[in-house]
């Protein structure tokens, strides 16, 4: 093992989560926005590691571990959403999905 | 058992009969409902008489029944109540009322048949009658109010009966509205009773009065003259008296129940109820006579040109009101009330035949497109005679002429009266006879116009007949000194009146009076029969001039009162109410409504369904909440 | 030999890029396993050879596989390399992008702010980890468990292919 520092390890993490955010800005594909929210979430796990390697505690990877479930059952419903999307607009465009403005 | 107990009924039963007819009346047949609101009142007609016959046999103490149901209100000391008071004033006018609604509703069985919404007609009528009843027998003047406003309320909702002419709506509303002017005087007139009194019982205020107030006070004065207003208004009388010939828009019975027999003459009631106030205001009771000599003059000119058979009829009854007004003025309050019961029967009959022949006429009104009606309608052309004799004051056989005559005598000899006010009433009884009997030859007499296969029914017929003949036989209960000296009425009423106090030595001239009077209305009938029989070119060659084109313009449009309130009030308020209707107050409010449009407007377009702009809504917060965090 | 971790960084910029802008979504799904396994590889360096783990098997694996089969039924095709084509216009990029810089410029702002102290670091094992999650963290393995769980009927019941059975009045709309 490594020592890293601590604000390199953030400002990576930092670079990652805004990447994604642009991604979820830019894409009209719903299926990108997905990705790009993976994207962040998986940043913002590396914040927690980062931070919790940096204090060595195990609290930081525990956060890690709940962010994946929550990636994962996130990706589930939000694929099945895609798919019924796609199934009864026949698009996946995000901006066509605007039924609910007033 | 008593049967003065059985007083609220007289009242109640045209109401029962209102609340059945306006929640079922469909669900009876097109003549059970003209039957059952007849039976009803019929009922009451004949309470009415019993009650009548036991007060004249055996009158109650102090000739007055009083019938307390229960305390209306009672706020701070101020409690009236729904309670009835019976005293020949009163008998007088429920007699009246409840004979003649009676009539009336009989004949609008028949006049009803054919019309739509005859439901709703005898709904309403039913109620007016109600409301009429409340008035006259009212015990204190708030409850005399409720039947007031009723009676004005129900004459709105008759006038506007044909509600899909526009212009029946428009005659509506101007009744209503004229008479609101006049009422809202007299309910200020009524407030200023209670603060000075803290009750509007009429015994009481009539008791009382008389201790607080000396003769010529000026608090007597403000209530008289404001109670005036109200009559003024109610009774079609100058210078409120521009609504009732537009309430001909009216159904025939409508104009002889309301706008001829009872409501019009609520305003001689409530005078008449009130008569120690105004004998403690010499000042309003002498205009209360002026009143009634300038209406009876003004409505009698215009009269004369009217060609609308109904029109004429109004004009005829603002003039016999301003009879009893002038009766009023000079303080013979039996006279008046007198005149008021002959006039409620013989108009009441001119009206409805006229309904007859309006009927016949197929809703033709103009009398110089009858013509020649005599033959094809005799009982009718009778009938029409009859009351048109009553209202002519034709000598000794018609009881107009017993009441008129009374009414002019004492114009004359009464300390309040003076030449000038008899003379105003002598002009007008010949006015009226000239205009009674122009509309009489003009559409009885004469060729035949149009061919009429029309019978009249036997239920107009009945009610015509029965009003016949009180017309002409009615006047005799009272009869004047010179001539049998008879005189059972105003023995009854005089009871709630005092006696006219009459200037000795013009006592005298009652005879001559009299036969000037005769022979005035005589003489009125053979000019009627020389200008419209004879020589009608006469008339219409005088019409052709410049100047009688413009007399008879103005007198048609009555005297240009319409014209002259249109430019001074109506017009003005309009313009007023123009330039306000954008005032700064408003701005106000609808600066707050716009600004809230204008967010709405702003907030709604964040709300444009689309994610991503959410999205950037989180963004661009986090943006924000951190720089605030990190710079401020 | 801190090189490991700035090339490892360096590879998940580079390749989190490139998902951002591909046009097909089976390359930026490439793309992205790379940037994952790049990661992993800095939490190895980092001494938390645990969640290296878990990224790899989780994050590389499962979820997207996951995404993988999602792209299969989906079945876009070329038409949709040239509608993303049409979509991504460069002035897309520019709002975006000035507000990623400005978050980006305040959180290096706060990082220079932070300087930590170097010190001694120590491997954080699966143990470890274990032993704080099923001891401090216990209530949230419950939440979480409950979490998945309602995904997974979440997910059947969105993603299942409902017996089209409209009532008679909206049938019409069936048929568009």
């Amino acid at each position: 093992m490594i020592y890293v520092p601590a604000n390199m390890g953030l400002l990576l993490a930092a670079i990652l989560f805004l990447l994604g955010l642009i991604g979820v800005l830019t894409r009209r594909n719903v299926l990108f926005i997905l990705m790009s929210l993976e994207i962040m979430l998986n940043a913002a796990g590396l914040a927690f590691v980062v931070a919790g390697a940096h204090w060595m505690q195990a609290d930081g990877q525990v956060m890690f571990i709940f962010i994946l479930t929550m990636a994962a059952a996130e990706v589930s419903v939000g694929l099945a959403l895609i798919l019924q999307m796609h199934r009864h607009h026949k698009t996946v465009d995000t901006n066509v999905l605007n039924l609910l403005k007033d | 058992m008593d049967v003065f107990q059985l007083l609220w009924l007289i009242p109640a039963l045209p109401f029962f009969s209102f609340l059945i007819l306006s929640l079922s009346g469909s669900k009876f047949s097109r003549t059970g409902v003209g039957v059952f609101a007849t039976i009803s009142v019929g009922i009451s007609a004949l309470i009415t008489l019993i009650i009548g016959i036991q007060f004249l046999s055996s009158p109650p103490a102090g000739h007055f029944y009083e019938q307390t149901l229960w305390v209306w209100f009672d706020v701070a000391g101020f409690k009236p109540s729904i309670a009835f008071y019976l005293d020949p004033l009163s008998l007088v006018f429920t007699f009246v009322v409840t004979f003649v609604s009676f009539l009336i509703h009989w004949y609008s069985i028949g006049f009803m048949k054919t019309e739509e919404g005859h439901v709703r007609f005898f709904a309403y009528m039913n109620l007016f009658v109600f409301s009429m009843l409340m008035l006259v027998l009212a015990n204190n003047l708030l409850l005399l109010y409720l039947g007031w406003e009723g009676v004005g309320l129900c004459s709105f909702l008759l006038i506007g009966f044909w509600y899909k002419d526009p212009y029946n709506c428009y005659a509506a509303r101007k009744a209503f509205i004229v008479t609101r002017i006049g009422d809202t005087a007299m309910m200020v007139g009524l407030l200023m009773l209670v603060k000075n009194f803290n009750t509007l019982d009429i015994a009481s205020i009539l008791t009382t009065a008389p201790q607080t107030w000396s003769p010529g006070a000026s608090q007597a004065f403000w209530v008289t003259i404001l109670l005036l207003g109200g009559a003024v208004g109610k009774s079609a009388q100058l210078p409120l008296q521009t609504w009732l010939p537009d309430a001909m828009a009216g159904p025939s019975p409508v104009s002889a129940l309301i706008h001829a027999a009872t409501m019009v003459t609520a305003g001689v009631y409530l005078i008449a109820r009130t008569h120690v106030l105004y004998e403690l205001a010499p000042a309003v009771q002498t205009l209360v006579a002026i009143v009634g000599a300038a209406t009876l003059l003004i409505a009698g000119f215009s009269a004369i040109v009217q060609r609308d058979i109904k029109r004429v009829l109004a004009y005829s009854t603002i003039s016999q009101i301003g009879y009893m007004f002038l009766a009023l003025g000079v303080g013979a309050w039996s006279a008046a009330v007198f005149h008021f019961m002959i006039h409620a029967f013989f108009k009441s009959l001119l009206f409805l035949s006229a309904g007859v022949v309006i009927i016949a006429m197929h809703h033709e009104h103009d009398i110089f497109k009858m013509g020649g009606l005599r033959k094809k309608m005799p009982v009718v052309f009778w009938t029409f005679l009859f009351g048109a004799g009553a209202l002519a004051a034709i000598p000794l056989i018609t009881a107009g002429f017993y009441s008129k005559d009374e009414i002019l005598f004492f114009a004359m000899a009464s300390t309040k009266g003076s030449t000038w006010l008899w003379l105003a009433g002598f002009v007008g009884a010949f006015i009226t006879s000239v205009y009674t009997f122009r509309m009489v030859f003009v559409a009885f007499f004469g060729e035949q116009k149009h061919d009429i296969p029309y019978k009249p029914g036997i239920s107009f017929k009945i009610p015509l007949i029965i009003l016949g003949i009180l017309s002409l036989i009615a006047g005799f209960i009272e009869l004047p000194h010179t001539f049998g000296h008879f005189t059972p009425f105003s023995d009854f009423i005089n009871t709630v009146f005092p006696a006219v106090q009459l200037i000795p030595e013009k006592e005298g001239m009652e005879l001559t009076l009299q036969i000037s009077t005769a022979v005035l209305a005589l003489f009125g009938v053979f000019l009627a029969w020389q200008l419209y029989m004879k020589r009608p070119q006469m008339v219409t060659r005088f019409k052709e001039t410049g100047f009688g084109k413009r007399l008879n313009d103005f007198l048609f449009s009555g005297w240009k009162f319409d014209w002259l309130y249109d430019t001074f009030f109506v017009k003005p308020f309009v313009w007023l109410s123009k330039i306000d209707k954008s005032d700064f107050v408003d701005r106000i409010y609808g600066g707050v409504a716009n600004l809230n449009l204008y967010f709405n407007k702003l907030l709604s377009a964040t709300q444009n369904g689309n994610v991503r702009s959410y999205v950037l809504g989180v963004a661009l917060g986090a943006v924000i909440a951190l720089t605030i965090i990190l710079f401020l | 030999m801190q090189i490991i971790f700035y090339i490892a960084a360096l590879v998940a910029i580079v390749s989190t890029a490139m998902v951002i802008t591909r046009k097909n979504a089976v390359h930026a799904l490439l793309y992205l396993i790379v940037s994952l396994l790049a990661v992993s590889v800095i939490f190895f360096v980092m001494g938390t050879p645990f969640v290296a783990a878990l990224e790899v098997i989780v994050y590389a694996g499962a979820i997207m596989i996951l995404i993988i089969f999602a792209i299969m039924m989906l079945n876009l095709g070329q038409a949709s390399e040239k509608r993303e084509k049409e979509w991504l216009k460069p002035r897309t990029w520019i709002g975006p992008g000035i507000l990623a810089a400005i978050l980006l410029a305040e959180l290096i702002y706060t990082l220079n702010s932070f300087s930590p102290p170097a010190h001694e670091q120590a491997i954080i094992d699966a143990k470890d980890v274990g032993m704080s999650l099923f001891s401090t963290y216990a209530l949230g393995v419950e939440l979480a468990a409950m979490m998945l769980m309602a995904g997974i009927v979440g997910a059947y019941h969105i993603g299942h292919e409902k017996q089209k059975e409209y009532h008679r009045y909206l049938q019409k709309e069936e048929e568009l």
